[in-house]
């Protein structure tokens, strides 16, 4: 049984359907990417998996349980963290509070040690523990926000776009440590524009176009494929 | 010189009291965007629930019991603490998803509401406190006068004030509380329920307001049922000075506007006060238009 399996849903914002019907699984311990350019919907997807938005068609099952309508803040609970676009750090709160915010529905003391597996995996946090995390760079809010999503203690972790804006060295850095994440053998979905850096993390692979799935193959076949390297890969 | 002193020791009492009922609409503000107009009447209602309780347990000869005070304060408070999250649940809630226009229509209609509430079950008229609820004595220092009335409702204030700030920003839920009024998807996705977030909001203001409230009956020994309009104003004005949305703000904006007012009072012509505490937010909206504390709306993108 998949971890993460969606059939069939439709997300509308007003009368405008951003999702037309998208089925996707996820398995344990797999890095599932989303490609598309913007405006696919992987945004709305990534959203309405976390329970910020309802669908209006279709189900989300979770570890065996339909959690199609439970809320964002109890899914948080069952093991699904996301680290949304644009990182949303809450810039006038410390490096350190943003993080404990990511444990919120956790222990103190389990907190307590996963921020230092955190701290571990990006030492930049640690040094800048006690600043507003509005006055970090963007690559490490960035970090913030993937560290604070891991705070929760996924199984599943979402990251939505973590390339976005950030120098090509950075997003190397940020791409290496998920890397090591993913050797803790957490389940990652994550969503990119960025296909090149993405593939090379990911086992597998869908590619969204306007709210429709138009492709899905293991990240080897799908570097491959002559439509994907035309269309995010930028070569043809 | 005296003359300064004493308003100064004035202007810090009635200052704290705005804090305390300031405090209440920057919360609200800080979470929902929204200018909770009926924040002022339920401040008030506190002061006429006070009072029934002292009326009733004491009668109206001689001075309340200490016991009395106390069970006084602890209703009122409880009894707006309800009052409040049912003005959420009734006319903030529905709306939530609704134009910025409709909530504001809503927050009048609920000050209304609120205001020919305590007319109809009290009074119209102008109703006045028994004496002796505060401790009498007064202390003079050659002609300026502190009576032990302003030195408790300043030292509760500046505590509970205090309590407040520690709870916001030493606790779990306090720091949950911050980070729902910063971006409240985000704080979903950490995992907190924003809708318990905003009742603790409407639980937390009215509560303080309706020692504010109180405060006022007792120190001007006297409440009438639109009482709330002009101190939710001077409040919600207090508010705005610190910097909307802000805590630490809206207690600095009401101990300034409390000094401000008294002084000007004082010095130039009591008539005059309210004309000066627009001056007062004028200025300072023209040199920090997010008031003193306010952050720059950009900051917040
Ligand atoms: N809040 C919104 N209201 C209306 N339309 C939206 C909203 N958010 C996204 N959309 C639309 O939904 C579609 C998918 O957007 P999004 O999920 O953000 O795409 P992506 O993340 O792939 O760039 C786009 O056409 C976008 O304009
Ligand atoms: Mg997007």
């Amino acid at each position: 049984m998949s971890l993460l399996s969606i059939t069939d849903m439709k997300v509308s914002y007003g009368h405008i359907e951003a999702i037309k019907g998208v089925s996707l699984a996820v398995e344990e311990g797999e890095v599932v990417t989303i490609l598309g350019a913007n405006g696919a919907g992987k945004t709305t997807l990534m959203r309405t998996i976390s329970g910020l938005l309802k669908p209006t068609a279709g189900t989300i099952t979770y570890d065996g349980n339909d959690i199609t309508q439970t809320r964002a803040d109890a899914i948080v609970g069952l093991g699904i963290a996301h680290s949304p676009e644009g990182r949303r750090v809450f810039g006038t709160l410390t490096v350190e509070e943003n993080l404990m915010l990511g444990a919120y529905t956790r222990p103190r003391t389990e907190a307590l040690e996963t921020r230092k597996q955190v701290y571990d995996l990006f030492p930049r946090l640690l040094e800048r523990r006690l600043q507003l995390s509005g006055t970090l760079s963007g690559g490490e809010q960035q970090m913030l926000a993937i560290g604070r999503a891991m705070m929760a203690k996924p199984r599943l972790l979402m990251l939505d776009e973590p390339s976005l804006g950030l120098a090509p060295i950075i997003v190397k850095n940020i791409f290496a440590a998920l890397a090591d994440v993913r050797k803790t053998g957490v389940t990652i979905l994550v969503v990119e524009q960025n296909a090149r850096i993405a593939l090379k993390l990911a086992d597998r692979g869908y590619v969204l176009e306007v709210g429709k799935i138009v492709h899905e193959d293991t990240a080897k076949a799908l570097m491959a494929s002559s439509e994907v390297q035309e269309a995010y890969l930028g070569k043809g | 010189m005296d003359i300064f002193l004493q308003q100064l020791i004035n202007g810090l009492t009635v200052g704290s009291i705005y804090a305390l009922i300031a405090l209440g609409y920057t919360m609200v503000y800080g979470i929902l965007r929204l200018i909770n107009f009926a924040h002022g009447d339920l401040a008030i209602l506190g002061a006429f629930i006070g009072l029934t309780v002292i009326t009733g347990l004491a009668g109206s000869g001689g001075a309340p019991a200490n016991w009395i005070v106390i069970v006084a304060f602890v209703l009122a408070v409880l009894v707006v603490a309800i009052a409040g999250v049912l003005l959420e649940f009734t006319a903030y809630r529905p709306l939530r998803n609704a134009h910025r226009l409709s909530a504001v229509v809503s927050a009048l209609g609920a000050s209304m509401f609120i205001q020919n509430g305590i007319m109809l079950i009290w009074s119209p008229q102008t109703l006045t406190f028994p004496e002796g609820i505060m401790p009498q004595t007064t202390y003079n220092f050659g002609s300026v006068v502190i009576s032990a009335t302003q030195i408790f409702i300043v030292t509760v204030s500046l505590l509970l004030m205090l309590a407040l700030y520690l709870y916001v920003n030493k606790t779990r839920f306090g720091t949950a509380i911050r980070a729902a009024a910063i971006d409240q998807d985000a704080a979903r996705l950490m995992g907190i329920n924003v809708n318990k977030v905003i009742t603790s909001v409407f639980i937390l203001g009215p509560a303080l307001g309706a020692i504010g409230g109180l405060f006022i009956g007792v120190y001007y020994r006297q409440a009438v049922f639109d009482m709330g309009w002009i101190y939710g104003l001077n409040a919600f004005i207090a508010a705005i000075i610190g910097g909307i949305g802000n805590i630490p703000g809206a207690m600095i904006g009401g101990l300034l506007l409390g000094l401000f007012s008294s002084l000007a009072s004082g010095y130039i012509s009591s008539t005059w006060q309210q004309a000066i505490v627009f001056g007062l937010l004028i200025l300072i909206l023209m040199v920090r238009p997010t008031g003193i504390l306010g952050e720059r709306v950009a900051d917040k993108v």
